[in-house]
């Protein structure tokens, strides 16, 4: 062994080329399966979209850099399942581009807190976390208040989607602004639309307590208030067709 | 540097800082209304200043031929100077960071100031800034020192020091807007990471550009980590960075992947970023300035041998110890599992070929505290490979994961190896390249070894404390089978360990000020003595005995 490697090192290319081979195995054996066998992801019918304001939403969460202290990955634990609910499913995160599974709970886990709190908690809460809970060290978040939510190019932010494989429809990218405002505006022309294209079940409300105008505060809100909900999958008693 | 560049090179720089201007503007222009016209603007500004710089010396007389006997070492000096810059930028930021997980309130209501928008900062400002510009300057330095060769031009390793610094400068201010993939420690978009891809191949082909005028037969084995970092970062970089942009002219860009891929592949990244940069590139490091310092040959070419591939090829395997119990399939966090066992050995080879380099020199680690610098990094390397191969078995992970603990862990790694290894390997360097006897002050340099050494334990105890009071809080039952903690418990339980942290951060901050006030002097000092050319040695004929194999 020895004596090739005492070959191998005197040759700069070889040396690259065996570095690329080895480390590349790896990866291969444990990545490549995942796109192909099937079960890897759970068969999830009732699995829908996020709507384009729940996107903006959760693009500002991105922005935020939320996922460094909240995990959304309930793991197949005990403890875990009872203080967060059912364990996460791969099915849940399947449009989820990137996927915000996180590392760290400087925070709970939100993989299931749609639904968890009301809105007016969760607005409280982001302006300044210590109102509502005292020993809180999360950083306020009054200003998503002030800020207008942009909507202009929401459509392109579905296109892009769609090109990854996320299943929007023409519809949908074409009334991608409209649906925004109007999933945020109940009592406006436009929230029949958001019904019609992404189910009855979506939350049509004022989610930041101001109907003037469309605020980051309500489509942070928006996408907070629907993880865990995208689909029933993780409720339902499994029946073997799951990878696990 | 400009006097240093031959005519032909002076066009070409004048070429690349014209064409970097325009993409900056470019970028401005297409990104109107985006944060990518800012983005355009500091590339834009970063191309103009270039191109001031270079027209400024553009008609300086060409450097004589007699530049080809010595070594090329300015771009190591700057790439020195600029690590330890990010160096104090990224762990003040780390130690600001830490503080508000204690007194949140400090955020003056400003998006840029919170604590998602600034740890990747400090991420990467220590990573990136400060290991990444320690890895390249280092690796200019060993490259031409073990080829016995000068670099082949004056050119490319400007191009691919500043171009980095400008990929990291990209990055940095990015999140401060908010520009972010979202995935750990490969957050810049889609524009940063081509321009490091271009960086990357760059920096690849001056490597083996200048193994290819060695003078001696054999590549040493710091090569083979350094072209093992530089080549496994590209791959994983790319792979990981796939995107698709929302449009030209934005910013914003949706991975190619997603769920449980996206997941896996993300941990492939992200572990291995941990593997090819803050392991084998140091440990490049560690195979040149370990052995010089000592005076002593690395102990066994065999151990270097099984050492090199055995972190190569496992490391490749062990990311899914990231997601134990999720929703991955559990053959791949089997995998994982097994691979992150099985690479404790080659890991403890590596570590305990550095450690037994030091036989027969254990005095001079006594009394030399840079060799001491070197020697703890090594110690600090086998303790955090063993936590780590220790964390990856699942029943452990499940108390450990998303905990304090793989902070603790990490730190351990980051703190107690790579920074120490890169302060040791400087203060070998700068006295060598500034042709000085000795650092500024040797004292200093004693100080500041035992402040990052009190500072890393300080901070990896706290964090072990915080982590697995943490991961017990949360797992606790009453006897009537009910949790015992609410989640807010075990913040109020964190309060004490997280003031401690931050203290110990701030100690290893105070010792990288230390060194960085040590290393100015250096250099200033070696500013006034200057002239005295006849200290510049030309290339050495014999092949340097200390780092021959010993067998």
């Amino acid at each position: 062994m020895l004596g090739t490697h005492y070959k191998l090192e005197r040759k700069s290319i070889r040396l690259a080329l065996g570095i690329i081979v080895v480390a590349s195995i790896g990866g291969l054996v444990e990545i490549a399966p995942l796109f192909t066998v099937h079960g890897t992801v759970e068969a999830a019918p009732d699995m829908r979209t996020y709507t384009p304001l729940e996107l903006a939403g959760r693009n500002i969460y991105i922005r935020e850099g939320c996922y460094a202290c909240h995990s959304q990955m309930i793991r197949t634990l005990q403890d875990e399942v009872e203080r967060y609910g059912p364990y996460s499913l791969a099915a849940e995160s399947q449009y989820d581009h990137p996927m915000l599974w996180g590392s760290k709970r400087t925070g709970p886990d939100l993989a299931r807190v749609g639904g968890k709190y009301s809105d007016h908690w969760q607005v409280a809460h982001l302006t300044n976390p210590r109102d509502v809970v005292p020993v809180s060290v999360m950083p306020a978040y009054a200003w998503l208040n002030r800020n207008k939510l942009r909507t202009d190019d929401l459509g392109k932010h579905l296109a892009a989607q769609r090109t990854v494989g996320v299943p929007y429809t023409d519809a949908m990218i074409a009334n991608a602004e409209k649906d925004a405002i109007g999933q945020a505006s109940p009592d406006g022309n436009d929230a029949d639309g958001v019904r019609e294209r992404y189910g009855d079940a979506t939350n049509i409300r004022t989610f930041d307590g101001n109907p003037e105008v469309v605020t980051e505060m309500d489509a942070l809100v928006a996408y907070l208030q629907i993880l865990g909900k995208l689909t029933d999958a993780a409720h339902k008693p499994h029946t073997g067709m799951e990878a696990r | 540097m400009v006097s240093e560049l031959t005519g032909g090179e002076r066009r070409l720089a004048v070429m690349i800082s014209a064409l970097v201007a325009a993409c900056g503007l470019l970028m401005a222009w297409g990104g109107y209304g985006d944060p990518l016209s800012i983005h355009g603007l500091i590339v834009l500004l970063a191309g103009l200043a270039a191109l001031y710089a270079v027209l400024g010396g553009y008609f300086a007389p060409e450097p004589d031929e007699k530049r080809l006997a010595f070594y090329y070492d300015t771009p190591i000096k700057a790439g020195i100077v600029l690590a330890m810059i990010w160096g104090v930028f990224g762990m003040t930021v780390g130690d600001w960071v830490a503080w508000l997980l204690a007194y949140p309130e400090m955020t003056f209501d400003a998006a840029w100031s919170s604590f998602g928008r600034l740890r990747p900062v400090h991420t990467t400002g220590v990573i990136f800034g400060f290991g990444g510009n320690a890895l390249i300057a280092t690796s200019f330095h060993v490259m031409q020192r073990t080829s016995r060769a000068r670099m082949p031009d004056q050119l490319s390793p400007w191009f691919v020091l500043l171009g980095y610094n400008l990929f990291c400068v990209l990055a940095v201010s990015g999140y401060f807007m908010g520009v972010t993939q979202s995935k750990e420690y490969a957050e810049p978009e889609w524009y940063a990471d081509i321009w490091l891809v271009i960086v990357w191949v760059a920096y690849f082909v001056l490597y083996l550009r200048t193994l290819a005028r060695r003078k001696e037969p054999h590549i040493y084995v710091a090569n083979w980590y350094y072209m093992a970092f530089i080549l496994v970062v590209a791959m994983l970089h790319i792979v990981n960075n796939l995107a698709v942009p929302i449009s030209w002219g934005s910013a914003k860009s949706y991975s190619l992947f997603s769920g449980v891929q996206d997941a896996m592949t993300q941990w492939w990244y992200g572990h291995n970023a941990v593997a090819f940069y803050l392991t084998a590139g140091f440990l490049g490091m560690l195979y040149y300035y370990l052995p010089k310092r000592a005076e002593r040959p690395i102990y066994s070419y065999r151990m270097s041998i099984i050492g090199f591939w055995g972190i190569t090829f496992f490391y490749m395997w062990a990311g899914s110890h990231h997601l134990h119990y999720t929703a991955l399939p559990q053959w791949v966090q089997t995998l994982g599992m097994t691979f992150s066992l099985m690479l404790l050995i080659p890991s403890w080879i590596a570590a305990a070929n550095a450690l037994l380099t030091l036989n027969g020199a254990w005095d001079r680690v006594r009394d030399d505290a840079t060799l001491r610098f070197m020697m703890l990094a090594a110690v600090f390397y086998g303790l955090s490979t063993f936590e780590g191969s220790f964390m990856a078995i699942r029943p452990v992970n499940a108390l450990s994961h998303y905990t304090d603990w793989t902070v603790a862990h990490v730190h351990a790694g980051v703190l107690g190896w790579d920074a120490l290894i890169t302060f040791g390997a400087f203060y070998a360097l700068v006295p060598w390249l500034w042709k000085q006897e000795r650092m500024y002050s040797p004292k200093l340099v004693e100080v500041h070894f035992w402040l990052a050494l009190a500072g890393t334990l300080i901070y990896v105890f706290a964090m072990w404390n915080s982590g697995i009071i943490q991961g017990l809080m949360w797992r606790t039952y009453t006897e009537s089978g009910t949790l015992a903690y609410s989640f807010t418990d075990s913040m109020i339980a964190m309060h004490p360990y997280y003031i401690a942290r931050a203290i110990g951060g701030l100690v290893f901050l105070s010792g990288t000020l230390v060194g960085a006030y040590n290393i100015w002097m250096t250099i200033r000092q070696a500013g006034a003595t200057r002239d005295a050319p006849e200290r510049e040695l030309p290339l050495p004929a014999p092949a340097p005995a200390s780092l021959q194999p010993a067998e």
